[in-house]
């Protein structure tokens, strides 16, 4: 395994990957708080795409309603947390077993039926949609008036996921490395290929002997349980949780920018699309509020522009560019 | 006389519907001919319902009048948005499509929230609360006047595809894409047109939708999921479909938000969709292509 995910990486790219971990495993002790904060928030977006990225980038099956999984998984862990005591890590389980049936329905439905490309879309839009007003509707997790997890003053405590923001910037920055380890892992078994064919000719993958519908199959679920287990983490992070925001369409939408921008079926992708996206989007809010024009919507309306500005320039993403830019340009873009 | 009672219910669901099926016919038209699917489309319609609030606020104008400058407003953007924006993604893979769009819808959404606000906005005509007297029957003049305009507009564009030279052309352009090309018709002008088309049938759905609701940015994305919902329950390319098919989720939702909750009524739609989906994915007046 480590041979799958370390093997074939070019000497430059294994010096940078190294280099850049230790810098980052040393942000929280020279950084304030803030910085500190937005950053997990760049390292839950690159693992919640990297997540997505399986299903779509890896599998090219286009999912528009991961915050279903997001949302079943989070709501599950904490319902669970809050009225019965059972912690976050028992929640986990249960969270992304859940998650992982809600995708073993979908995809069985949808590839069963041949349903494909806008039309698998928006199958997979209108269960998450089906879902959250289902959840405005159960009393016993809040119904639209929302899920509050109690707050603490406890700085560490990793067995209950209380703490403060240096025990959240750790606990997301290991989900963030072992989510690209495990892709890297995957794309190089074969696994991996059966789904990059699958991706790119899925006919002529069906002609050569793969089971097209199991491997489909094991994309969707793999990426549900994925999100699934993000899901819980930011649940816990937050401490809220909103049918209207946990399961809308933008929550969907907002989980899939950062592969998109980094370049989608990259593993790099959903990591530099969410170090671009995420501190880009509240530096520009920090100088909005400094010059007094903070409105609701212009944050949205900058992430408008650099998704046109991405679809334009670059439509393949950042990361297959600048990989070419620093050197280390291997086998990664497939 | 509980029967009267659910003929009300229903009817104020087909006439809810026929504003419904107008927006939803906007989305199938640029579907059938570009085969982009315009995933700005309910933020287009919102657009179109805070135009025809300031025009009535500002200018004392009644929405059934200002749906025509409206549509034509909207007519000029989607012609601009297809011709300097869409064009070059035509026929490009799907997600880059989706993705191009989507940054369109989210900039119009959002504008909306930075002028506006997210309050509600609604637009007080004198006629709000009058209603026509059929018998059993008790319709708001709102709704009555809203569907007919709606169901004219469709006829409207019903003959323009049918009996015009330019629609004539566009319907080629959808059959056969490089033989309209072969015989010289400029497809990149007509695709323009075409999105044009359906902009303004989305800009006249929106003007007349303030007359039956309040507008906030908020819906903007809901209405795109309602008008894709209705276009998948209809088939997708079909005019008449898309209509019928808002009838039918226009009746769906009058008869869930009575008989479970309003807030649910959506729910039905959706679960309506996915049924579609599995069992009859060309939709219910659609022919598999």
């Amino acid at each position: 395994m480590i041979g799958r995910i370390f093997g074939g990486l070019p000497p430059r790219a294994r010096l940078l990957g190294a280099a850049l971990v230790a810098v980052l495993l040393l942000v929280p002790l020279v950084a304030d708080r803030y910085v500190v904060s937005v950053l997990v928030l760049v390292f839950a977006a690159a693992y919640l795409g990297q997540a997505w990225n399986i299903m779509m980038g890896f599998a090219g099956q286009l999912s528009l309603g991961h915050a279903l999984y997001v949302g079943v998984a989070a709501y599950a862990a904490a319902a669970l947390y809050v009225h019965f005591g059972i912690g976050p890590w028992a929640g986990l389980f249960v969270g992304m077993a859940l998650a992982a049936a809600f995708a073993a329905v979908i995809g069985f439905l949808g590839f069963r039926f041949g349903i494909e490309g806008v039309h698998f879309a928006l199958l997979t839009i209108a269960f998450a949609e089906f879902t959250r007003i289902g959840f405005d509707h159960i009393a016993w997790t809040g119904g639209a008036g929302g899920f509050f997890i109690p707050v603490s003053q406890v700085q560490f405590d990793l067995l209950n996921l209380r703490g403060g923001p240096t025990m959240w910037y750790y606990v997301m920055l290991v989900l963030m490395l072992a989510a690209l380890a495990l892709c890297r892992y995957l794309t190089r078994s074969r696994v991996g290929y059966y789904w990059l064919a699958i991706r790119e000719d899925p006919e002529a993958a069906r002609a050569l002997g793969i089971d097209i519908f199991r491997y489909k199959m094991i994309a969707v679920v793999l990426s549900a349980a994925m999100t699934a287990l993000g899901g819980v983490f930011t649940a816990f992070y937050y401490n809220n949780l909103f049918p209207e925001r946990v399961f809308s369409i933008n929550s969907s939408i907002d989980l899939i920018l950062a592969p998109i921008i980094g370049g989608l079926g990259t593993l790099m992708g959903p990591i530099v699309g969410a170090f671009i996206l995420t501190p880009v989007g509240e530096a520009l809010i920090g100088v909005l509020e400094h010059l007094g024009l903070a409105v609701p919507g212009a944050k949205q309306i900058f992430y408008g522009l650099v998704l046109l500005a991405i679809i334009w320039l670059r439509p393949d993403g950042v990361w297959p560019w600048l990989a070419r830019r620093l050197g280390v340009a291997d086998e990664d873009r497939r | 006389m509980p029967f009267d009672f659910y003929v009300n219910l229903v009817s104020t669901g087909v006439l809810n519907g026929l504003v419904y099926g107008l927006m939803a016919l906007g989305l199938s038209v640029i579907f059938g001919v570009i085969r982009v699917v315009n995933f700005a489309h309910g933020e287009m319609a919102v657009v179109a319902m805070y135009a025809a609030f300031v025009l009535f606020r500002g200018f004392g104008i009644d929405p059934l009048v200002s749906m025509v400058p409206i549509a034509a407003g909207l007519f000029a953007l989607g012609y601009l948005l297809q011709a300097g924006l869409i064009n070059p993604f035509v026929g490009r893979a799907e997600h880059e499509q989706f993705i191009l769009l989507v940054g369109v819808a989210i900039i119009l959404v959002n504008g909306l929230l930075m002028l506006y606000g997210p309050d509600a906005r609604h637009a007080d005509v004198s006629y709000g609360y009058d209603s026509f007297e059929v018998g059993p029957l008790l319709l708001d003049k709102v709704r009555v006047y809203a569907a007919l305009a709606a169901f004219a507009v469709a006829v409207l564009l019903f003959l323009f595809f049918r009996f015009t030279r330019t629609g004539t052309a566009i319907r080629a352009c959808a059959d056969n894409l490089v033989g309209a090309a072969v015989i010289g018709l400029d497809v990149k002008h007509l695709y323009a047109l075409t999105f044009g088309i359906g902009a303004a049938c989305v800009g006249a759905a929106g003007a007349l939708m303030i007359l039956l609701t309040d507008a906030t940015p908020m819906l903007a994305p809901s209405y795109t999921l309602l008008a894709f919902t209705i276009v998948i329950i209809g088939g997708l390319g079909s005019q008449s479909g898309a209509l019928a098919g808002g009838v039918l989720i226009g009746v769906s939702e009058s008869l869930a938000s009575f008989f479970i909750a309003p807030s649910m009524k959506a729910m039905f739609s959706f679960g309506l969709l996915i049924l579609v989906l599995l069992f009859r994915p060309q939709g219910l007046f659609g022919r598999r292509t």
